[in-house]
C-alpha cells in the first residue's frame, strides 16, 4: 500500500515536472554566451549565488564587493592547503596565481546591494557580549576589537582585510571554529588564528549572532587604511594584512 | 664590524666548500667533465634536468600541497595501503644530500635505494627503468640544486604483508627487470624520442595501462586503460578508439591537448589535468610531437560491437531531461552541442559515452576548472553539483547525456555515484 502510495506520488510529480518543462520551454533558463571573466568563472556562483552575492542563511558566503587582496588570500589558501573544503580546493587545485588573482578582482568589482539582514531575537546579556566584544575586544586577554582591524563600522579594510558583515551565522561560526582546530590558516603571524583560540564557545556564538543579524550602513564599502589610523587598543600583527601594522596608533 | 668581517668570512668558506664539494661530487659522477667552461656544463646539466623532472613530473608526487617544493611527504593511497613521498632536496640529514649520481641511478634504474633498500612501486621505476644514464645524471644535478629543505620522510602505512621487504622482493621477481630503452631501428628518431619519453619519464602506463591484483602493470595490455581505484577516476585506454585512442587524431591536436589542456575536441580532468599543468605544458614542442607521433603508432583496437541491450535510452527519465535544462544546458547546449573553446561538447562525446562512468560522475559532483596553462591561462569552469543533485539525480541526468542528440551508452546508476561523492582532493 505505502509502497503503491510512493511510486503514485512519485508519477505524480514526474507530471508535475513534464508540465513545468513544456511551459516553460527548454531554454528559458539558457543566457546567451559571451566570453567575459563573468561568463569564465560563472562555476563559482553556484554556491555564492548570482554575481557572488550570497544571500540568506545558507552557508556559503558573499564574495561579491570583498577586498581583492582578501579574496586572492583565500583562493590561495584553498589551492595550497591553507583552508581546508574539499570543493573549493577542487575548484581552484588547477589554477595558477594569475588567474586567481583576477578572479579576486572581479568579484571584489561587483559593487551589488546587500540583502536585509535577518530579524534575530539576541538576549540582552548576548548583544552585551558581542558588542563589547566587537567594539572593544578584551586587553587583558590580548585580544583586539573586531573593529580594530575590520573598520569602525566592519565593513573590511582595503585591500585586505573582509567586510564581517552580510555573512551567514554558520560561516562566521565555521570559520572561528577552523581557526581554532587548526583546519583554517592564514599567512604568519595568524592573528584570527589567536582571535579564534582566545574566544570561548559562547563568545563565538554570541558575536557571530551579533554580525548576522545588523543592517548594512549605507557606505557598504571596504574603507582605507587611513580611515583606521585613530583606533585604539591592542591589534594583534597580521601576516595577511601587514599593512595594518603601519596604520598601529 | 668585526662581526660583520667574521660573518662574511664564515659565508665565504662555507660557499668555496660548497663549490668543493660540488665539484668532487661531479667529477666522481661524471669522470670526463671539461675544466673549461665548467661553469656552464653543470648549467645546462641542471637546465636539462629541470626540464626531464618536468617530463617525469616529479614534483607532484613529491610534493604535499602547499608544502615544500621536492621536500616529499605526500600520501599515495594504494589498495596495499599507504605511501609518502620521500625528500628528494639535497637536505643532508633527511633529503638525497648525501646521496652520489650512481645512488640516484640505481634508484631509477633499479628502484633500490641508497642503502640498498628495494623501493615501493609507487615510485614508478618500472617505468623509469627505461631512462639514460645521461638522463639521470641530469635529474641528479638538478634536483642538487634545488633548496634544501629539512623535512623527515614518514614511514610508509602498508598492510602486511605488503609493508615487509621479502614480500617486495617477491613482487620484483614477479614483475620487474631493469631494462634499458631500447630504440627500435624500423622507427625514425621523432618516433623513438617518443616511446622514450611514454615509456620512460612520462610513465604513462602507471595509470594507462590495467593492474593486476597485486598492482602490477600488464605489459601485454599496454596502454589499454584501467580505473585508478584510490583516486577514483578512470584512466581512459589510448588505443582504443571508443575512448582516448589516438590513431585517428591529427597530430597538431595531440599537441595542443598536451600543452594547454585543450583540443578542439576535448579537454583534460582529474589526474591527467595535473599531468598538463605540472608536466606537459612545459615539454618542447618537439618532444610533444614525437610522443604524439609514437602514441598515433600504436595498434588501435576497434571496439566489440555493442551487446548491451541496457542502452541508456530505456532507462532515460523525464527527471533526467529536466536536471539537464535547468543546469546543465546554458553552457553544454539544449543539444548538447557545447561551446567551442568554452564548455565541451556532450554530444557525440567519447569520454562522455565511455563504459566506465567515473570520470562524468566525478565531473558533475565535483565540478572545476581546466588547469590554467600558457596556451589556456583562463580556463573556463564547471560548477560543482554534489551538495545539489542527490546520486539520483546524478544518475538521471547522466543517463540523459547519454541516451540524447545520438548518444548511446549505458544508463548510470545510483550504485555507480555514490562511492564517488566522498572522493575528495588529495
Amino acid at each position: 500500500m505505502r509502497l503503491a502510495l510512493a511510486s503514485g506520488r512519485h508519477r505524480l510529480c514526474v507530471c508535475v515536472l513534464l508540465l513545468v518543462c513544456l511551459l516553460s520551454g527548454r531554454s528559458a533558463m539558457a543566457a546567451p554566451f559571451e566570453d567575459t571573466i563573468a561568463q569564465r568563472v560563472l562555476a563559482c556562483t553556484g554556491c555564492h549565488g548570482q554575481d557572488g552575492r550570497a544571500v540568506g542563511d545558507a552557508y556559503f558566503p558573499r564574495i561579491a564587493g570583498k577586498p581583492a587582496g582578501y579574496l586572492f588570500n583565500q583562493l590561495r589558501n584553498f589551492r595550497d592547503g591553507k583552508r581546508a573544503y574539499s570543493l573549493m580546493t577542487g575548484m581552484v587545485a588547477l589554477l595558477n596565481d594569475d588567474y586567481l588573482r583576477e578572479i579576486a578582482h572581479y568579484f571584489s568589482s561587483l559593487d551589488l546591494p546587500y540583502p536585509a539582514p535577518f530579524a534575530a531575537q539576541l538576549s540582552a546579556d548576548t548583544t552585551d557580549m558581542a558588542v563589547t566584544l566587537v567594539t572593544r575586544g578584551d586587553p587583558d586577554r590580548k585580544l583586539a576589537a573586531c573593529t580594530a582591524c575590520h573598520g569602525a563600522a566592519l565593513t573590511g579594510v582595503l585591500p585586505s582585510v573582509p567586510g564581517l558583515l552580510g555573512l551567514p551565522r554558520d560561516y562566521i561560526n565555521a570559520q572561528l571554529g577552523a581557526w581554532k582546530s587548526g583546519q583554517r590558516h592564514a599567512a604568519e603571524p595568524d592573528c584570527m588564528a589567536h582571535v579564534a583560540r582566545v574566544l570561548t564557545t559562547n563568545e563565538v556564538s554570541a558575536v557571530s549572532a551579533w554580525l548576522f543579524a545588523q543592517p548594512l550602513p549605507a557606505n557598504t564599502h571596504a574603507v582605507p587604511i587611513g580611515a583606521l589610523a585613530r583606533a585604539t587598543g591592542v591589534r594583534s600583527a597580521c601576516g595577511s594584512a601587514p599593512e595594518l601594522r603601519a596604520a598601529t596608533p | 664590524m668585526n662581526r660583520a668581517r667574521r660573518i662574511g668570512a664564515a659565508v665565504t668558506l662555507a660557499l668555496v666548500v660548497a663549490a668543493g664539494l660540488w665539484w668532487a661530487w661531479l667529477s666522481d659522477g661524471m669522470q670526463a667533465t671539461p675544466a673549461a667552461g665548467a661553469r656552464s656544463v653543470v648549467a645546462d646539466l641542471v637546465g636539462k634536468g629541470a626540464y626531464l623532472a618536468r617530463a617525469g613530473n616529479c614534483m607532484l608526487c613529491h610534493t604535499r600541497r602547499g608544502g615544500d617544493t621536492y621536500a616529499g611527504g605526500l600520501a599515495i593511497e594504494t589498495p596495499f595501503g599507504t605511501v609518502y613521498s620521500s625528500n628528494l632536496t639535497p637536505d643532508r640529514a633527511t633529503g638525497i644530500g648525501t646521496w652520489t649520481p650512481v645512488d640516484f641511478w640505481r634508484a631509477m634504474h633499479e628502484g633500490r635505494s641508497k642503502d640498498g633498500r628495494l623501493l615501493y612501486p609507487a615510485f614508478p621505476y618500472t617505468s623509469f627503468t627505461q631512462i639514460t644514464q645521461d638522463d639521470a645524471d641530469a635529474l641528479f644535478a638538478y634536483l642538487r640544486s634545488v633548496p634544501a629543505v629539512t623535512h623527515a620522510n614518514r614511514p610508509h602505512a602498508l598492510r602486511w604483508p605488503y609493508d615487509s621487504q621479502v614480500a617486495l622482493a617477491a613482487w620484483r621477481t614477479l614483475y620487474f627487470e631493469p631494462k634499458a630503452f631500447q630504440p627500435d631501428p624500423a622507427q625514425d628518431a621523432a618516433w623513438n624520442r617518443g616511446a622514450y619519453l611514454v615509456r620512460g619519464l612520462g610513465h604513462c602506463s602507471a595509470c594507462h595501462t590495467p593492474r593486476n591484483l597485486l598492482g602490477a602493470v600488464n605489459d601485454s595490455q599496454d596502454l589499454y586503460g584501467g580505473p585508478m581505484p584510490m583516486q577514483n577516476w578512470y584512466a581512459p585506454s589510448l588505443v582504443l578508439s571508443s575512448e582516448a585512442g589516438l590513431g585517428k587524431w591529427r597530430t597538431a591536436d595531440i599537441v595542443r591537448l598536451l600543452q594547454t589542456g585543450v583540443s578542439a575536441s576535448a579537454s583534460v580532468s582529474g589526474p591527467m589535468a595535473e599531468v598538463v599543468l605540472h608536466s606537459t605544458q612545459y615539454l618542447s614542442e618537439p618532444d610533444l610531437q614525437a610522443m604524439a607521433i609514437y602514441l598515433k603508432s600504436l595498434p588501435q583496437v576497434e571496439p566489440a560491437p555493442s551487446t548491451a541491450a541496457a542502452a541508456a535510452g530505456s532507462a532515460a527519465s523525464p527527471q533526467g531531461a529536466d536536471i539537464y535544462d535547468k543546469n546543465c544546458a546554458s553552457c553544454h547546449g539544449d543539444d548538447g552541442q557545447g561551446v567551442p573553446g568554452a564548455y565541451p561538447a556532450l554530444a557525440g562525446n567519447r569520454a562522455v559515452l565511455m563504459a566506465n562512468t567515473a570520470n562524468m560522475v566525478q565531473v558533475v559532483l565535483h565540478g572545476g576548472f581546466s588547469p590554467a596553462t600558457k596556451g589556456n591561462p583562463r580556463p573556463f569552469g564547471m560548477p560543482p553539483y554534489k551538495l545539489e543533485l542527490d546520486d539520483r539525480a546524478v544518475a538521471a541526468v547522466l543517463t540523459h547525456i547519454r541516451s540524447s542528440w545520438g548518444n548511446q551508452g549505458t544508463a548510470v546508476t545510483e550504485l555507480a555515484v555514490v562511492r564517488y561523492r566522498d572522493a575528495a582532493m588529495r
